[in-house]
């Protein structure tokens, strides 16, 4: 009993360490890399990540129900938002025509947005 | 044995604070300003869940449910806003 308890708070606390671990990546990503979209995709995604795992392992950490409840919807509501937020922000770097990094050679939605930025030809 | 995780992960969130923070000033045009001010959101609701997994405060859950909220709206705000500026 004792033991297994020790087991399960070893693994909650390995998990928010890799949780802190992706959310410093992320920060690099968003310090190195040479554009803004570059910088987009690794925001969005490894400090998601990161936080997502923080999560989780407070969850586990303390487990009653109120907490996982609570850690879960905080969970989809991450998930739900942080893709929007990248792409709204994304969109208006694109539509400000903020320079791509030089080295990249494929631009595909070069000339499919109408003038006012208001519809996406295809 | 937990002294040894917490000054880990604290550690690494100072660090993702101090390089997220330089790129904000740093950064060469605003939407560069826009995605670091997210990340930075991000690494502040890090802390908070760090802090709850120290402390063991799960009452800290509810301030991160409703800051993951603000730094929403805040970036669609400023989103909107530099659609509108362009």
């Amino acid at each position: 009993m004792n033991s297994s308890f020790e087991w399960i708070e070893l693994v909650g606390r390995t998990i928010g360490l890799l949780g802190a671990f992706f959310v410093f990546v992320a920060a690099l990503g968003v310090f190195r890399f040479p554009d803004v979209y570059m910088r987009t995709h690794a925001a969005t995604k490894a400090g998601t990540l990161g936080l997502g795992l923080l999560l989780l392992s407070v969850a586990i950490q303390y487990p009653s129900v109120p907490t996982f409840l609570k850690a879960i919807v905080i969970l989809i509501f991450l998930f739900l938002t942080a893709p929007v937020a990248a792409h709204a922000i994304s969109r208006a770097a694109f539509l400000q025509k903020v320079k791509l990094w030089e080295r990249t050679h494929t631009n595909e939605l070069e000339g499919k947005y109408s003038a006012d930025g208001k519809t996406l030809d295809s | 044995m937990n002294a040894i995780f917490d000054f880990l992960t604290f550690s690494l969130l100072a660090w993702a604070l101090a390089l997220t923070a330089l790129r904000l000033i740093l950064g060469p045009s605003l939407p560069d300003r826009a995605v670091a001010l997210d990340l930075l959101g991000t690494v502040v609701l890090a802390f908070i869940a760090a802090n709850s997994l120290q402390s063991g405060e799960t009452l800290l859950l509810d301030v991160l449910l409703v800051s993951a909220i603000i730094l929403f709206l805040g970036t669609i705000a400023l989103a909107h806003y530099l659609e509108r500026i362009r």
